[in-house]
């Protein structure tokens, strides 16, 4: 399966009724577009926000690479990763180059230097540089808002991009779109995308890697082809939906 | 008419000299206001279970009739300017705090999150994120604040602070018309004065993003009707 990007190990995570994630392990492997699918309240956002550390763990460790994230600052290792929310969180005061550039800014990059960048990542999420980079928030439609939530998370070159189901509110043509970019971004740029969602067409289709998830406990791994050629559990095809699986590969 | 224009020749230095005192009395109140209410304001929005019990205690204070918070200055400052201008800061503290509070709890958790997410420290995020979608909510709080304060300042006469209100009482105890109205009148310009330049300050201050009604916080309605019925 290549490097580990992130790897989960032995870890514990408890709100405090109950284990939400119990001695949890997960290698998620680099440079790839690993989807996270799995029940609502399985502990998908929990996993996903571990890593940056939005959540800490109660017991175990999350490895980014060799090194434990826990004895890193968060504040750089956040800057150091992409995130993408649900709800967009643009900020509603700030133009789209200003939400583009933020982290850069954040970690003082030079103005001309930002400039240039936000321009490169407009073109990239297939937006018209002058037209768009002075607007603000509320003068995009749904799914410019989206992109730009996606290039925001872009813009500081990190090699990990999280993203929490960031399709989710969009229309069914605009969200195929833009899976559409999101595959072709992966193949120009080359980052660890881990990807939750709730639309299973949308994890299968776009993933290199799916991982399954059933109540804090990994369920399957492997590469879509792999979960419908050979289901791990009966579970995998209850959830990916008994249709997917032709007849012969019943277990 | 012709005796308000008489009164007026005589008396200008005097009205300019009270008109001064009124506005340092009120300057100087809703200056200390802010100084106090906001950093509280800003402090206990990260703090909420403080919050319920600090606010309601300063809003006692607004229940107080506002001669009898004055009158209440006299056995523990004494008489003159400096206890007024406590008076008058304790009476502008809740609109202010309150606001405060109210705008910054109101900023959208997404953003929150998103901030937090990217990299920002609490202090930016405070100052990147916060303050920016709030200062239209903290704002409109200051210029209630502002308005009340110089309407109070008349009656701060009572503690000897001096303004507008000195020439007002004066006036009613003459039973001198043209005297109370020289008083009254340019309190009420005062009033509808400062009202209308933070209006204009708000208007210049709101970052263009937020102007659209969609994405402020709702309170802000309630200053777009304000604006116009101006
Ligand atoms: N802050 C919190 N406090 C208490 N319990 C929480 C908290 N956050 C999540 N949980 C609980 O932890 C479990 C996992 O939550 P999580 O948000 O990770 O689920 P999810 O898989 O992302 O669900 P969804 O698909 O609905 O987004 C749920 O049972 C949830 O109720
Ligand atoms: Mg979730």
């Amino acid at each position: 399966m290549g490097q580990a990007a992130v790897e989960f190990q032995q870890v514990t995570k408890n709100y405090g009724s109950g284990n939400v994630l119990e001695n949890f392990n997960l290698v998620i492997p680099k440079e790839k577009i690993v989807t996270i699918i799995g029940p609502s309240g399985c502990g998908k956002t929990t996993l996903l926000k571990m890593i940056n550390r939005l959540i800490e763990p109660e017991a175990g460790s999350v490895l980014l690479g060799q090194q434990d994230i826990g004895e890193l600052n968060p504040v750089e290792l956040r800057r150091s990763i992409g995130y993408v929310i649900q709800q967009i969180g643009l900020f509603p005061h700030m133009t789209v180059e200003q939400n583009i550039s933020i982290v850069p800014r954040l970690k003082g990059e030079k103005k001309e230097h930002l400039v240039a960048r936000t321009a490169e990542l407009l073109q990239l999420i297939g937006l018209e540089p002058e037209q768009y980079r002075g607007r603000y928030p509320h003068e995009l439609s749904g799914g410019q808002q989206q992109r730009i939530g996606v290039a925001r998370a872009l813009a500081a070159n990190p090699s990990i991009i999280l993203m929490d189901e960031p399709f989710s509110a969009l229309d069914p043509i605009s969200r195929v779109q833009l899976q559409k970019e999101l595959i072709k971004l992966n193949e120009q740029v080359r980052k660890t995308i881990v990807f939750v969602t709730h639309d299973i067409d949308e994890a299968l289709k776009i993933a290199d890697v799916v991982v399954l998830l059933k109540a804090g406990q990994v369920i399957q791994q492997g590469s879509p082809k792999e979960l419908l050629e050979r289901p791990a559990h009966e579970f995998v095809r209850e959830f990916l939906g008994q249709e997917r699986f032709p007849l012969a590969y019943s277990i | 008419m012709h005796q308000l224009w008489t009164t007026f020749q005589a008396s200008w230095e005097v009205i300019l000299e009270k008109t001064q005192e009124h506005i340092y009395l009120s300057l100087v109140s809703v200056v200390l206001a802010c100084l106090i209410a906001i950093p509280l304001g800003i402090y206990l929005s990260a703090h909420r279970r403080l919050a319920n019990s600090v606010i309601t205690t300063v809003s006692v204070i607004q229940t107080i009739p506002s001669l009898a918070l004055f009158g209440f200055m006299i056995p523990l400052l004494g008489i003159g300017p400096k206890p007024a201008i406590f008076a008058l800061t304790l009476y502008a503290l809740m609109p202010i705090l309150q606001n405060t509070y109210v705008g910054i709890n109101g900023v959208n958790p997404a953003l929150i999150e998103a901030g937090k997410g990217l990299g920002m420290t609490r202090w930016q995020l405070l100052w990147i994120v916060q303050l920016p979608i709030a200062r239209v909510v903290i704002m409109a709080g200051v210029r209630l604040v502002a308005v009340q304060t110089i309407s109070m300042a008349t009656i701060a006469t009572y503690i000897a602070a001096g303004g507008l209100g000195d020439i007002i009482t004066n006036g009613m105890s003459m039973m001198d018309t043209p005297t109370i109205m020289l008083g009254a009148i340019p309190v009420s310009l005062l009033v509808i004065l400062i009202n209308i330049l933070l209006l204009q300050l708000n208007r210049w201050l709101t970052p263009k993003g937020l102007s659209d009604k969609k994405t402020t916080v709702s309170i802000n309605t309630h200053a777009k009707k304000r604006r116009a019925a101006l």
